[in-house]
């Protein structure tokens, strides 16, 4: 259950922004989460109406963008199919992630003063 | 300000951030590393489930590994602090990090325990996660390398079901494989599960009971162990980006 420490930091994160922005509440959160990071969305979600309450996310809407896995060889680029060995066919490299485990904070709509 | 009508209604604005959530955790985790690698050691996260045998293999390493390396480990327990006693009994300096509830170690709490830890004077640092195949694989805490345990009675479809934790390692022990002849344990199926899951994937075969495999295991660390630095005889001092900085020893 990790996923209330990441949502501590999120918390945390936001709180840091809006005292820089003078924001005085928070509307929305935009995350992106990959699914190869390690964060169960729903566990997320219920972490995250949990611990909002009382603090500058109270209220706060958590839009999550999800990113599927996908890797490729590192060497000429040729994509890995998802659930194949994560080999390049072609020249035999190890395959390498491209996109799918990020645990991301993209964006914050706050009511704030303009920036 | 509203700047249509002027009502005095706030305006939403957005903020870009772009940045990891866990980018704390990650400089903490860069002090950590810069420690090691100032002190010249090889760090190693080993994971696995609760009772995967991780204990079990530090005890066997420091068996073989006696005369030839000085070792450290901290071990992540919830309630306890058996495993380090088990450690310094088998001659690997250890001490506990009691994590309560919380299920993985992070860097900061790996960073506090190298505070107090009583020897700097280490060529291999283990930090024996806690027993989980979930949480762990996301935090960095700082080390070169993470070794993944797992134990022929866990079943052989491990890989595919925690690829989180599997994609995160550098090695995978197969641990208790003196139990195989007991078991319909299928090697090959392990083998294939991890190259679906983990890049250059790599696995070796040890049994902390026989002592099989542990030779290949020490070589397997000998060829990770970075170039000797000098060692400092009365601690050393580094920066803290928590503004302190102070004697290590």
């Amino acid at each position: 259950m990790h996923e209330y420490s990441i949502v501590a930091s999120l918390i945390d994160r936001v709180q840091q922004e809006a005292a820089a922005h003078e924001g005085a509440r928070v509307y929305r959160l935009h995350v992106r989460i990959g699914e190869l990071s390690g964060v169960e969305l729903e566990l997320l979600k219920t972490a995250f109406d949990t611990f909002r309450e009382r603090t500058i996310c109270e209220g706060a809407e958590l839009a999550i963008d999800t990113v599927a896995a996908r890797w490729a060889c590192p060497s000429c680029n040729r994509p890995v199919v998802r659930g194949a060995i994560l080999r390049c066919d072609t020249c035999g490299s190890p395959a390498r992630m491209i996109e799918g485990d990020e645990i991301i904070l993209q964006r914050i709509e706050m009511e704030a003063p303009d920036v | 300000m509203c700047e249509t009508c002027g009502c005095g209604d706030p305006e939403i604005v957005p903020i870009e951030v772009q940045e990891r959530i866990l980018s704390d955790n990650d400089a903490q985790a860069g002090h950590n590393r810069s420690h090691f690698d100032g002190l010249g050691l090889l760090a190693i996260n080993l994971m696995g489930s609760p009772g995967a045998g991780k204990t079990a293999v530090l005890e066997a390493t420091a068996k073989l590994a006696a005369g030839r390396w000085k070792l450290g480990a901290v071990s992540g327990d919830l309630a306890t602090d058996r495993d380090a006693n088990r450690l310094n009994a088998a001659g690997i300096v250890s001490s506990t990090i009691t994590t309560g509830s919380a299920c993985h170690l992070d860097a900061r709490l790996v960073h506090h325990a190298l505070h107090d830890f009583p020897s700097n004077d280490r060529d291999i640092f283990f930090i024996e996660n806690v027993g989980n195949l979930v949480c762990p694989a996301i935090y960095d805490l700082g080390q070169a390398a993470n070794v993944v345990a797992l134990s022929v009675t866990e079943g052989e479809d491990k890989p595919l079901k925690y690829p989180v934790m599997f994609q995160k390692a550098d090695l995978v022990l197969l641990t208790k494989v003196d139990l195989i002849p007991h078991l319909d344990f299928d090697v090959a199926a392990v083998e294939d599960g991890l190259a679906r899951v983990m890049p250059g994937a790599a696995m070796l075969k040890v049994s902390a009971k026989t002592g099989e495999g542990i030779d290949a295991w020490l070589q397997w660390l000998e060829e990770r162990r970075p170039a000797p630095v000098d060692h400092p005889s009365e601690g050393h001092q580094h920066e803290h980006s928590h503004g302190h900085h102070h004697e290590h020893h």
